[in-house]
């Protein structure tokens, strides 16, 4: 297949993805504002002025950056992983199998697919976000790479997770026990410069810790972490599960006999 | 229904597929393959048959790409799939035994989605959609979704959908599975008429009707292996023997002994005969006039190929 070829064939895996996150919006889109309108309700609006400032901002000034980060990961990861495993389970990723088209390109659809439904979510929370609260954008480049390097992290590993899932069980696991711990112990509701050193330093082993605060950062223009090692932390991530994604792939893992 | 004459045609010296020593050693350690060799020429029209279990769908599966070999070599129109799967793939038209498109697309979604898979843009993927919808009779269906869908019409979407990209070969896996007899035969005719138009089809189905009538070549394969080769005439000529079902005017206590043939009484009014090629059936139907007996009406007892299918199966089993 020639580069217009393989054009073709990424533009039809986004279409076919991003269209099937909107016909199901109900589920894909309301789901995650509603929950997230919530949450600036509760910790923002009731306890927030109660716990005061944090980092010199207001506590609602404060978690807006995390919920929004929250929303764009769980989303990204969610596109991913419940539309490869339902095309592995209903045997209809079979229609990209037998096509010649390079797993890169397969992988690149998923991928966009996912970005797109988190970009789609963190939109709207954003927008609920300004409901309650003002926000700057303070370094809009960053805000722009964690955002989009973030989603297509999550994106590989809820590919990689389908990858390996064998049923339906499978694919809620990773969400419920590492992805949710993850995100609520990566500093989105709380700044580490509360935690003891010892907890400090094991936060800082959690990739979402970085990508929550230089979100922070490119938002509010501070952060608990370097902003250039997050970034690279995040980057280092994105190579490593694009390499085993791929390889994954074209071993035929879980997909292939 | 016409089985065409094959036409010589020089682009045809190429193989549309060879398969040499493909063996499949599955993960719980069963051998599906044991080192099958298969040439199908190209413009052929080959029938691939075998009980279940056989390793037709194996087969069907390393030539898609979608089960991994465990040794052996396939080529479709000379290109490996080894070392070019992307040029081999798109010269591939696969129709699997199960459903597997997405129960929640368009009909015309799902055809214009597997062109772009292809490479295919979107403004000639919708012509293609257009024309082959039209032609499984699908086109009042376009927007519906897929599930909605009956089951002979569904087995018509995967059809058009493994034609959209307009391969040179297409693979069928058993497509008439649960589709009735009218249906049935509009997609032989389907079919033929593509064949007659250059596409070489490989078709597997346990109608061995379907494969008398279509198929120009046969492959037989048991246990892992082809145990038949040849043209679907020289099959057929191997049968030596032909079992006859003759219905009776009236009932009858004995049958007469008819010198030189062998009847069998099933009920009273229903006789079985065997005919070798050498007997003469007029002269069995005039020794039974003689001996007062009468014919209503008479029909093969099972399909010719069907005869020969068992008869080879059982003998390998006891091989």
């Amino acid at each position: 297949m020639n580069s217009e070829g393989l054009f073709v064939a990424f533009c039809t895996i986004l279409d076919k993805e991003v269209g099937r996150f909107l016909r199901i919006w109900a589920q894909t889109i309301v789901p995650p504002a509603v929950s997230m309108a919530l949450y600036f309700m509760i910790f923002g609006h009731l306890i927030g002025p109660r716990i005061g400032e944090m980092g010199g901002f207001t506590y609602m000034q404060f978690i807006a950056p995390g919920l929004i980060m929250m929303s764009i990961i769980n989303n990204a990861y969610a596109n991913v992983v419940s539309s490869f495993f339902g095309a592995k389970f209903q045997k209809h990723l079979e229609e990209m199998l037998v096509a010649p088209i390079p797993n890169w390109i397969i992988l690149a659809g998923y991928v966009g697919g996912g970005v797109a439904r988190g970009l789609a979510v963190g939109l709207v929370v954003s927008g609920i976000a300004l409901l309650f609260t003002h926000l700057h954008v303070r370094h809009f480049l960053v805000v722009i790479a964690v955002v989009l390097l973030t989603s297509v992290l999550f994106s590989l590993a809820g590919l990689i997770n389908a990858i390996y899932a064998r049923k339906f069980d499978d694919i809620s696991i990773i969400p419920t026990f590492v992805l949710t711990p993850l995100i609520y112990l990566g500093g989105v509701f709380y700044s580490i410069n509360l935690l003891p050193d010892f907890w400090q330093a094991v936060s800082r082993a959690n990739p979402v810790l970085y990508m929550v605060n230089a979100f922070r950062y490119g938002l509010l223009g501070t952060s608990d972490v370097d902003v250039t090692m997050a970034l690279l932390v995040i980057t280092a991530f994105v190579v490593a599960l694009t390499a085993f994604a791929l390889l994954l792939l074209e071993r035929g893992t879980g997909i292939k006999t | 229904m016409v089985r065409p004459v094959a036409r010589p045609d020089p682009s045809r010296m190429i193989n549309a597929l060879e398969i040499r020593g493909l063996e499949k050693t599955y993960a719980n350690g069963f051998r599906a393959l044991k080192g099958i060799d298969l040439h199908v020429p190209n413009g052929d029209f080959l029938a691939l048959l075998g009980p279940n279990g056989a390793g037709k769908s194996t087969t069907i599966g390393i030539i898609s790409s979608l089960v991994r070999k465990s040794a052996g070599t396939v080529s479709v129109f000379g290109v490996d799939l080894d070392q070019d799967p992307q040029k081999a793939k798109s010269l591939l038209g696969i129709v699997p035994q199960e459903l597997n498109f997405s129960m929640f697309e368009t009909c015309l979604d799902i055809l214009v989605h597997q062109a772009g898979y292809y490479g295919i843009r979107r403004r000639v993927a919708l012509e293609r959609a257009e024309r082959y919808l039209m032609q499984l009779g699908l086109w009042e269906k376009r927007n519906d979704q897929s599930r909605t869908l009956s089951g002979g019409l569904k087995r018509r979407l995967m059809i058009a959908r493994a034609l959209v990209h307009e391969p040179q070969m297409l693979i069928l896996d058993e497509p008439t599975a649960g589709v009735d007899v009218e249906l049935r035969r509009s997609m032989w005719s389907f079919l033929l008429d593509i064949n007659n138009r250059g596409t070489t089809i490989v078709l597997t189905t346990h109608y061995l009707e379907e494969a008398e009538s279509l198929c120009r070549n046969i492959a037989i394969i048991d246990k892992g292996q082809i145990i038949e080769s040849t043209s679907m005439k020289s099959l057929l000529a191997k049968l030596n023997t032909h079992t006859f079902i003759m219905d009776l005017d009236r009932p009858y206590d004995s049958l007469p002994l008819v010198h030189g043939y062998s009847l069998h009484a099933i009920d009273p009014t229903t006789v079985e005969v065997e005919l070798t090629k050498e007997q003469d059936m007029n002269e069995l139907f005039l020794k039974l006039t003689e001996s007062n007996v009468r014919i209503r009406s008479m029909r093969n007892k099972s399909n010719r190929l069907e005869e020969l299918f068992i008869r080879l199966v059982e003998s390998n089993k006891l091989n």
